[in-house]
């Protein structure tokens, strides 16, 4: 019994240009994570070569000047092509109508347009790279980015033209949501990843306009010479830093909020049990995306603002992280007197959970005025938003990965292997990254080619966790590319969870459900139902 | 209040050193409470409720309000805590005492300049005297740039075309490292000067000293220590190497090709301008990324660079012969 469908999205129909010309949202979603994962290895790169040289003071390696355009394009890379898109372009194309039993999203045109503008956008960010890179960092602050002479221009462009993307991906999911849901699926029916991507669409509509409008002045800025934030020309430097982080601080919770909704599918699928706190789940992430609108200035507390700003932006940053909180200890309890199994998806829930309240502790030093006045802008940070971002949204997206890898392809990838990838890969994650903390607190700054001796321990301890964590990257993709030719057939549901997705073949038919699905019970109704799970019967 | 330091923080030595490290220490501990709490509990689920063969119906409660306002609310107050703390500290770091001396203190790539009410100026080199509150009135001639002394727990961006203001009373004798903090360019990383704290009489005579140009040196003595307290030596190498500069070896006397096209003979005029308008006429091959000293140089200090430089040269021919 244990075979693929004949037909499925993979292969109905077949050709290139059925698949360049797809409006399939599951065919999208599988072209996005193409290109997501090449940034990611191209960021990856980036991020192993300046490792490399910052394994001792002074050049291992590249000069001063290469180094600053690797760590910028390192970050604009990991930010703007890989965070930014990666979990809602990819999975939340590939499983928001699944997940809500809709045969595709609202607007399938403007869905595959927003896959061909995200290419547009990358296209003119690596345009910049042969054309002499950036070496702004991925702030572009002014007035640096107006004077410097490499190309800012074609970099800060494809960042506004993938903004475009975000957005149109952010409205189509509203759509979605709001019109799409299957019959008796209710607002509190929704799984929370859903509820995820609706909050996440929230900020990405309302928020990237403004990035769009601060880079399209800093491009009118260098191009016409019109003085807005170069203080040469009569413009203000500061301006442009709140016009960054106006967008920045919000598409923070871009990164992050989806992450979390993954993380809620996993701990109560692999706990099998039902998610304790569903509407504090679900309204703390509407909550985090309406205060993640006013804590920007927390980047800027000694940019020189007055103190009465510094004290309001530093009193809301600590209720952004109340929510945050209450999540964490959500999944604590979700798995109390459940059914736990310890499947890789589940091993990158765990790491999340691990790293993401480090991150997010660590955010507690750097809210409080007095001691992120010592932190800014040293490795404190690059540790602090590494644990978010890396330990957080890239664990989830991992986890996400796994979880759903079988529904995409039909088959499985190799557990064991699996396991030892994850391992690598949490060891080597805090090795590298745990270290900084320390450097960063020791008075170590950040965006720094060359350092002083007393910190090469640290940074030598530092590039030694980086191979270790390149290394489990690599087992994985050897495992995962092997599993979608080799891989054990998976039938429908192998992880026995409730959410529709699960109830469709794997990989799905072109039009998702042979008949829409009704909602017979809630997404995490463990205590009701015992779900069969495909992949015990294949063993 | 000096504190001494620990894996995390290096040793404080100012007086708001004690307050920043107590919060710091603080979170911290708070901190790993909470994270062993999160921590154990996730891995004693994890063991106690493991998976046997095959998974029933599992335990059905989804909420627990006694619970979710403890965790709610437990956090809310050790938050405010934080806060209030840390703001009424960052207060004291903003309110300057009446009685500070006044330092005007200047960024720009790759240096930090100093220039005291007496007149004396200092390159990368800042010396205050202990127990004296030190204001810093701190402006930048390009781009932005951050003043950061971890060792007193300060930091403030130094911007262009503003002023901006950080202040500080040092508690101990000794040397501290000042970092550039702010991303600006090529040399950003070697935009590290020194704050030296000493004693008050010790500091009355370094302002003496340092009113009187280099007295009692020779011209070219006195240019060979202004080459490495001017902060040339960042991008301009004595030994031929290249740097984000040329080098000054054997340069005197040279004609040598620029970025327009023309060519030029490296005499004291040429010295002379590219120390104070050094974009006026570019050496071909390198970028037009050099500060001007113009403000920063007094006029003897110029003469004695170019007598530094020119003095390069002689060396260079009795290497060459
Ligand atoms: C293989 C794992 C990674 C390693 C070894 C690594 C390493 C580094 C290093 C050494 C820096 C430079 C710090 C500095 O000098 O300021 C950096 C910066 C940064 N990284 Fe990573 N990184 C990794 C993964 C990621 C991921 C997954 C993300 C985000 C999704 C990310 C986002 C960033 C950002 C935003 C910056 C700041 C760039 C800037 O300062 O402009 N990194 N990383
Ligand atoms: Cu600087």
């Amino acid at each position: 019994m244990n075979k693929l469908p004949d037909k499925s999205y993979l292969n109905d129909p077949k050709g290139l240009k059925s698949w360049l010309l797809t409006r399939d949202h599951k065919r999208i979603g599988l072209m996005y994570l193409y290109a997501i994962m090449t940034a990611f290895l191209l960021g990856g790169i980036f991020a192993m070569i300046i490792r490399l040289e910052l394994l001792s003071p002074g050049k291992d390696l590249i000069d001063a000047d290469t180094y600053n355009q690797f760590f910028t394009l390192h970050g604009a890379i990991m930010i703007f092509l890989f965070i930014i898109p990666s979990i809602p372009a990819a999975f939340g194309n590939f499983v928001l109508p699944l997940m809500i039993g809709a045969k595709d999203v609202a607007f399938p045109r403007l869905n595959l347009a927003s896959w061909y503008i995200y290419i547009l956008g990358s296209l003119f960010a690596l345009y910049s790279i042969i054309t002499g890179a950036v070496d702004t960092g991925w702030t572009f602050y002014t007035p640096y980015s107006t004077e410097t002479t490499t190309s800012v221009i074609s970099m800060t462009l494809g960042v506004f033209i993938l903004g475009f993307s975000s957005i149109f991906t952010g409205l189509n999911f509203i759509v979605t949501i709001h019109k799409l849901r299957a019959p008796g699926m209710t607002w509190f029916k929704m799984p929370l990843f859903v509820w995820a991507l609706y909050a996440t669409a929230i900020i990405q509509v309302l928020a990237t306009p403004v990035l769009g409008i601060t880079l399209i002045l800093l491009i009118i800025e260098r191009v016409v010479g019109i003085g807005i934030f170069d203080p040469a020309m009569g413009g203000d430097p500061v301006l442009y830093q709140h016009f960054f982080w106006f967008y920045s601080h919000p598409a923070v919770y871009i990164m992050i909020l989806p992450g979390m909704g993954i993380i809620s599918e996993l701990i109560s699928v692999f706990s099998h049990k039902k998610i304790f706190g569903y509407k504090a789940i679900a309204f703390s992430s509407l909550g985090i995306a309406f205060v993640s609108f006013l804590v920007w200035g927390h980047h800027m507390f000694v940019s020189g603002q007055s103190e009465l700003a510094a004290m309001i932006f530093s009193f809301l940053t600590f209720f952004v992280g109340i929510p945050s909180g209450i999540k964490v200890f959500n999944w604590v309890t979700t798995m109390y007197r459940g059914s736990i199994s310890l499947e890789a998806p589940m091993l990158y829930a765990l790491s999340f959970l691990f790293l993401f309240t480090i991150g997010g502790l660590t955010g507690i030093f750097l809210g409080a005025l007095s001691v992120d006045v010592h932190l800014h802008d040293t490795y404190f940070i690059v540790a602090h938003f590494h644990y978010v971002m890396m330990g957080g949204t890239v664990m989830a997206f991992l986890g996400g990965l796994h979880y759903w890898w079988p529904k995409f392809w039909g088959r499985m990838y190799s557990e064991f292997w699996a396991r030892i990838s994850v391992a690598l890969i949490f060891v080597g994650f805090n090795v590298t990254f745990f270290s900084q903390f320390i450097l960063g607190s020791q008075g170590m700054p950040r965006r720094y080619y060359n350092y002083l001796d007393q910190y090469q321990p640290l940074h030598g301890f530092s590039t030694f966790g980086s191979w270790i964590l390149g290394l489990g990257f690599v087992v994985m993709a050897v495992y995962l590319i092997h599993a979608i030719f080799r891989g054990k057939v998976a039938g429908a549901n192998p992880w026995g969870a409730l959410t529709f997705e699960w109830t469709t073949p794997s990989p799905p038919p072109h039009e998702n459900f042979d008949k829409i699905p009704t909602m017979e019970h809630g997404p995490y109704d463990y205590d009701k139902i015992v779900p069969r799970s495909t992949l015990a019967e294949s063993d | 209040m000096d504190t001494t330091g620990t894996i995390f923080l290096p040793s404080g030595h100012s007086t708001i050193a004690g307050e920043v490290d107590a919060l710091f220490n603080f979170i911290l501990y708070a901190s790993i409470v909470l994270f062993l709490l999160v921590i154990f509990l996730s891995a004693y689920f994890v063991i106690r409720y493991r998976r046997q063969k095959e998974a029933g119906l599992t335990y059905g409660k989804d909420h627990n309000i006694k619970l979710e306002i403890a965790w709610t609310l437990i956090p809310t107050i050790l938050i405010i805590i934080v806060f209030v703390w840390g703001f009424r500290t960052y207060l004291k770091m903003h309110i300057v005492p009446k009685d500070a001396i006044e330092i005007k203190v200047t960024g720009q790539k790759w240096f930090w300049s100093f220039e005291y009410p007496e007149g004396v100026t200092s390159v990368n080199e800042i010396v205050v005297p202990e127990d004296k509150p030190v204001k810093l009135l701190m402006s930048s001639k390009d781009v932005i740039h951050s003043f950061f002394v971890p060792n007193f727990r300060i930091k403030m961006d130094v911007l262009p075309n503003r002023y901006s203001v950080t202040w500080f009373e040092a508690t101990n004798a000794g040397e501290y490292n000042l970092f550039c903090t702010e991303f600006c360019g090529t040399g950003h990383s070697e935009m590290i000067g020194k704050v030296r704290v000493v004693s008050e009489r010790e500091y009355a005579e370094w302002l003496q000293a340092g009113t009187a140009v280099g007295e009692g040196m020779t011209l070219e003595e006195f240019g060979a220590k202004l080459y490495t307290s001017k902060a040339c030596i960042t991008c301009h190498s004595i030994d031929g190497s290249v740097g984000t500069g040329p080098s000054f070896k054997g340069k005197y006397g040279e004609t040598e090709l620029m970025a327009s096209g023309d060519r030029v003979k490296i005499d004291e005029n040429y010295i002379r301008e590219s120390i104070l308008n050094p974009q006026a006429k570019v050496v071909a091959g390198y970028a037009p990324v050099m500060p001007t000293y113009q403000g920063v140089l007094k006029s003897r200090e110029v003469d004695a660079l170019i007598e530094f430089i020119k003095s390069l040269q002689e060396e260079a021919d009795t290497e060459n012969e």
